[in-house]
């Protein structure tokens, strides 16, 4: 059977002890100079007690040539890619297709985990698509590692909606169980649902964070219109994050921020929030204010829809007509409003520093450590530390992707 | 005995590690035929491992077919404790370079029978048919590895209690707190550095001039234990001009002398890494 003998390959690649040398490993806040990684079975370990306890030289000797070493790119917002939507059901075949193409493609911009994200869909959209988007470890074969899925709406404002579909909206009047009806139950406790964003101002929502919050189920809040008093009612109720913080909610008025006001709040702890660095969505300005407020928050997501990695022309999102003009801005074609993005995740890392002005750790650490955070799996993602996968890029100087590894093992970014 | 003065701490870990680089290499070590070598750890040659590394890495010297022997580590400290010198041993060598994990020893300060391992690791230096440069550092007292002042010159590996003196020396590497500094140690003794083909000792600092006073200018005295020095064949020390603060100046002149006659009378190209002539 062909599944085994492949599997068995990789096994067998993994069993192989890598030895990185000469790299400068971005690591507890800090860049260290003079230290090594060894990896193996796909996990970085603790090279001296290998070397003291196991006494088998490395197999594999990697020069890493004084370029950085950062843990891979978590993506925790993303729509799409290479053409491929994953709110638009083609049938399983296709998804299975489709998914591959986007976790092999993205990791030639670094990006070694990332949470499919479907817009605000109808129930039998979700009960198609969310099977086939089940957690995937990242590995050779794989590509990218598919942490679960980010089903924004659809319980949110219909102001605020984005690009999305008015006619998909729901209200959760009976709590809980409008949103199993709407998702499904196993998809709500098991998987595949890892991220939910939700308006607080959506009739039913904040009555049913904290059973969301229970099943395990990472909440964010956005397209919504909510108050700063609704915003931190959210956020004491367990939701952790602000979906594409400054996009599709209440502009900051200083009588009532809204969801923006939490960046300032002192009563609770300000909350992780996701932010589109292509200069576009959010003026650099908005983006230092967001960072000097909570600079341990910053999550960067690309929120890229299916032009990513396209060449400029019309396609489809969630059913609506965009264009892609450009390199970097999609538009609905109907009314021109932004559509999403098309931003690589290693392009919002440079966007992010220069904008900000921050550290080089700090870029890093805003698609790596933070995400990994918000999900609660920093142990295993978004840190080099011992123990977590080996998923790690190399970067120049100038924060470019120079190598991707996924599992221990190198992936062509070509 | 040779007696190489530098002028400073640097210079010291230049002319060392190049010694150390010229006499792997001369050896051409394969792996029936290995380079044995015995390693200190402490202050004194980190210059000399941030140099190994950096000719490693320039390509001038590999470490596939050398085979180390550490000369002591502490009872009882975790094996990956930071002051541990397995710990110091992985940072300063051992990670940068190529050498074979089996290849490197270092005493196992948490074995269950602490005797037996001290037995277990002359044997092993014994069967691969001795070291062939013991590399050294001393303490201000003037002992190598662990043998305080007061040990048997013809020691052989085992535990040793260590110096008030060593203790509090030590504290600054364990939070201040002596009470945190091992009591113990297990060593290589003074009879298995003797025993060793060569034995090169690294001293640097006004804090040990007395140390090299006691150790060069006078009689063998268990009190100096790196004074058995004297007894072997091929020894060289290495010190900077502040460790030569207690020696007579007829002394300094006179190793001085040494290398100036090699380089001006005689040519450094007509003599070996050794002193001899060709």
């Amino acid at each position: 059977m062909p599944f085994q003998s492949s599997e068995k390959t990789r096994q067998n690649r993994n069993s192989r002890l890598i030895k990185i040398v000469n790299g400068r490993i971005v690591r507890n806040h800090t860049i260290i100079n003079d230290d090594v990684l060894y990896i193996h079975d796909g996990k970085i370990i603790d090279p001296q007690n290998h070397f003291f306890a196991c006494g088998n030289p490395p197999d594999v000797l990697i020069n890493a040539k004084g370029l950085l070493i950062a843990p891979g790119y978590i993506d925790v917002q993303i729509n799409g890619a290479f053409g491929v939507d994953f709110s638009v059901w083609k049938g399983d075949k296709q998804m299975k297709e489709g998914l591959d193409k986007i976790a092999k493609g993205l990791v030639k911009y670094g990006c070694t985990s990332f949470v499919p994200t479907i817009v605000s869909s109808h129930k039998e959209v979700y009960h198609q698509v969310l099977p086939t988007l089940k957690p995937r470890k990242g590995n050779k074969d794989n590509g990218a590692e598919v942490l679960g899925v980010h089903v924004e709406g659809p319980f949110i404002t219909s102001s605020q909606l984005g690009a999305h579909e008015e006619s998909c909206l729901r209200a959760a009047p009976n709590g809980i169980n409008d949103f199993v009806d709407i998702y499904g139950l196993h998809e709500l406790k098991d998987n595949p649902i890892k991220i939910i964003t939700v308006a607080p101002d959506v009739e039913g929502v904040l009555d049913s964070l904290e059973e969301l919050v229970n099943f395990g189920i990472t909440v964010s809040i956005g397209h919504s219109s909510a108050t700063v008093f609704q915003a931190e009612s959210a956020i004491e109720k367990g939701a952790k994050c602000i979906t594409h913080l400054f996009n599709a909610m209440q502009q900051f008025h200083h009588r009532d921020p809204g969801i923006v006001g939490l960046l300032g709040t002192t009563r609770i702890t300000r909350p992780f929030y996701g932010i589109i660095c292509d200069g576009i969505h959010v003026h650099p300005n908005s983006i230092k204010i967001a960072y000097d407020s909570n600079p341990k928050g910053a999550i960067l997501v690309t929120d890229a829809m299916a032009a990513l990695g396209l060449p400029p022309g019309e396609y489809t999102l969630g059913g609506i007509s965009v264009r892609k003009s450009g390199n970097e801005k999609v538009e609905v074609v109907e009314n021109g409003k932004l559509a999403g993005s098309v931003i690589s995740i290693d392009a919002c890392v440079k966007n992010f520093k220069k904008f900000t002005g921050c550290s080089v750790i700090e870029a890093i650490e805003a698609a790596t450590l933070h995400p990994a955070e918000l999900l609660g799996i920093q142990n295993f993602k978004g840190t080099l530390n011992v123990g977590a996968d080996a998923d790690f890029v190399f970067l120049d100087d100038d924060l470019n992707v120079v190598k991707c590894f996924i599992a221990g093992e190198e992936i062509s970014t070509s | 005995m040779r007696l190489i003065i530098r002028s400073d701490y640097n210079e010291v870990s230049e002319y060392i590690s190049t010694y150390v680089k010229n006499r792997i290499n001369e050896f051409k070590p394969t792996k029936e035929r290995p380079f044995v070598l015995g390693l200190p750890t402490g202050s004194s040659p980190i210059g000399l491992y941030k140099n190994l590394v950096k000719y490693h890495k320039n390509g001038e010297l590999s470490f596939k077919h050398v085979v180390t022997f550490n000369m002591d580590e502490y009872v009882g400290l975790p094996r990956d404790h930071p002051e541990s010198y397995h710990s110091f041993m992985w940072h300063h060598l051992f990670k940068h370079i190529d050498i074979e994990p089996r290849n490197v020893n270092i005493l196992d300060g948490n074995a269950e029978n602490l005797s037996e391992e001290c037995a277990r690791f002359e044997k092993k230096i014994k069967d691969i048919g001795g070291v062939e440069l013991f590399i050294g550092g001393i303490g201000p007292d003037g002992h190598i590895a662990f043998n305080e002042p007061g040990s048997s010159l013809m020691s052989r590996t085992r535990v040793k209690t260590l110096a008030y003196d060593t203790i509090l020396a030590n504290s600054r590497f364990f939070d201040n707190d002596i009470n945190k500094v091992p009591r113990m140690a297990l060593t290589v003794g003074v009879g298995t550095v003797m025993d060793s083909r060569e034995v090169a000792v690294i001293i640097t600092g006004a804090h040990k001039a007395l140390a090299l006073a006691k150790c060069i200018e006078e009689g063998v005295n268990h009190m100096f234990t790196v004074s058995a020095i004297q007894l072997h064949s091929k020894a060289l020390i290495v010190c900077d001009e502040d460790a030569t603060l207690e020696l007579h100046v007829k002394t300094v002149k006179y190793f001085k002398s040494i290398e100036h006659v090699i380089n001006n009378l005689i040519g450094a190209e007509n003599v070996g890494l050794q002193g001899n002539i060709h």
